[in-house]
């Protein structure tokens, strides 16, 4: 790990002060991510500047939705009573992530800005262009069953590894930034760039800003969302495949429908094509499969992932078969 | 820089890269800790922070100055075990005993979550007021321990029993028995 400065700061006025007298600094979480990632030298920051001391709230907005502090914990967030009953696609998909110990640490605005798991970016003897621009990809010969096969291109094929942020995107979340120029908010399917020739810009932040909070639309039907992952195992892996799921019915057709998609995804998926295809369509088995089909027609696979367009067809039926069997019971997810 | 270790207030002053794995084996040679991956990825370095468990190999010592926190060496009171230690040497909780530290931390600290009703990816009904307790529960909570023995038996059982003497009668009579209906089988 190479020396760096270390400050604490109060606010994200503060925070915003120090990135800019700084030279290199980086923002930090709860560090289960930017540490680890430093250790290997695959970050080098001259500074750190902590901002776990920035917000811990989580508020009812005034149009009956929820504003989270950017340094809320994840299992802070997993655990609160109006997440688990409005939002429980929110706390399943951050329940689902990682371990107890590391969601007690990792905070909101953390999860967003953690980097691929790749493990040919986290290799700094490999090639990697997210990493060093114009170095090449070593991932695009190698082992593949942990990439993705959407918003893929020639320079990258990392997945972006959180759930939190795939259940943000179905609930269509607003990320709320400061920084020097002041504040600004981004829908946080805008938040993450896929990579095209540039991987290594991934998300839409400006020099020093920085996130101070995740605002959560009211969305009635959120309340019969679920988070399904499939995985390597059980508990504590990244996703194969994920999906964050909730469908409004007007009787038999489907009135309103959101899904996104986790481990397939340069970035948290939203499945757009699906939703577009569905909307105001009957609920019936042959739009579901059509309607699938319209977004993995547009999957770029390679051989060792290429099992992933099954295994997301399949969990979407699955899933979205589910959510709309629960809306026909009007009842619980 | 200063922390509450174990009940007693400590000083050191160290590099901002110290981790608080590091700080505590290096500097105040509570060894109890282990360092197993120092990625996050093994949990053999678990301690409790304000209660709360966290992985001592991803938390820079800096940033956690002034937090109270309890290793290993600081779960037992006045000589006396935390019951769910005693249960780890009933119920042979461990082999090579390598991860056994980090197993215990994050046990206690899991009991507390329990406590507060936090729940888990395995909890049926999120809306629901009180945990269902069972096996699954226990062993989605302890995912991030890692026992290279495979010694996860034993453990579970120390666990169970452990949580049962902490959380009550009441529970434990509801774990014995779906325990021995498992062990049965």
């Amino acid at each position: 790990m190479n020396a760096f400065d270390y400050q604490q700061v109060a606010d994200s006025e503060q925070a915003i002060e120090q990135a800019v007298r700084s030279r290199r600094a980086k923002y930090l979480g709860g560090g289960t991510n930017l540490v680890d990632l430093m250790r290997e030298t695959v970050e080098r920051p001259q500074a750190l500047i902590d901002v776990t001391r920035l917000s811990r709230d989580i508020d009812e907005t005034a149009e009956g939705g929820l504003i989270i502090g950017a340094a809320v914990t994840n299992s802070a967030l997993a655990g609160d009573a109006r997440v688990r009953s409005r939002y429980p696609v929110l706390a399943r998909a951050i329940l689902s992530g990682a371990s107890a110990q590391i969601r007690n640490m990792a905070t909101v605005g953390g999860n967003l800005l953690q980097r691929t798991r790749c493990a040919y970016f986290y290799d700094v003897a490999a090639r990697c262009n997210k990493r060093e621009p114009g170095a090449g990809c070593d991932a695009l010969e190698g082992f593949h069953r942990y990439h993705a096969i959407l918003g893929t291109s020639p320079s990258c094929i990392a997945t972006h590894p959180s759930d939190m942020a795939v259940a943000l995107a179905a609930l269509d979340a607003r990320i709320h930034l400061r920084g020097p120029e002041g504040e600004r908010q981004l829908a946080i399917t805008e938040l993450h760039r896929e990579p095209g020739e540039r991987p290594d810009l991934e998300t839409e932040l400006q020099p020093e800003e920085l996130i101070v909070a995740v605002e959560l639309p009211p969305l009635p039907m959120a309340a019969r969302s679920n988070y399904r992952k499939v995985r390597d195992r059980a508990s504590y892996a990244f996703a194969l495949v994920s999906v964050a799921s909730m469908v409004e019915l007007d009787g038999e057709t489907i009135q309103d429908v959101r899904l996104a998609l986790g481990g397939v995804g340069t970035k948290p998926w939203r499945a757009l094509r699906v939703e577009a295809a569905l909307r105001g369509q009957p609920a019936t088995e042959a739009t579901i499969a059509a309607a699938v089909d319209a977004e993995l027609t547009e999957a770029r696979p390679l051989p060792g992932n290429a099992f992933k367009v099954e295994l997301a067809r399949r969990t979407l039926i699955a899933e979205l078969s589910r959510r709309i069997a629960d809306a026909r019971n009007g009842g619980e997810a | 820089m200063q922390w509450t270790i174990n009940g007693q207030v400590r000083e050191a002053e160290v590099d901002f890269r110290t981790s608080l794995l590091d700080l505590l084996r290096e500097q105040f040679q509570l060894s109890g800790t282990k360092k197993g991956c120092n990625q996050g990825a093994c949990g053999a370095c678990t301690v409790l922070v304000d209660g709360e468990r966290i992985n001592a190999c991803l938390a820079l010592a800096v940033q956690y100055q002034g937090r109270t926190i309890t290793t290993v060496e600081g779960l037992a009171e006045n000589g006396t075990l935390h019951p769910v230690q005693a249960a780890f040497i009933e119920h042979d909780g461990f082999q090579c005993g390598y991860c056994t530290p980090g197993q215990l931390c994050s046990a206690v600290g899991m009991i507390g979550e329990l406590e507060r009703d936090h729940p888990s990816a395995v909890t049926a009904d999120l809306a629901a007021n009180g945990i269902e307790w069972n096996r699954d529960e226990l062993r989605e909570r302890m995912s991030g321990n890692l026992c290279r023995c495979g010694a996860y038996n034993g453990i579970a059982d120390a666990i169970a029993a452990g949580l049962a003497k902490e959380l009550g009668e009441e529970l434990g009579e509801e774990l014995d028995e779906e325990l021995g209906e498992e062990i049965a089988r």
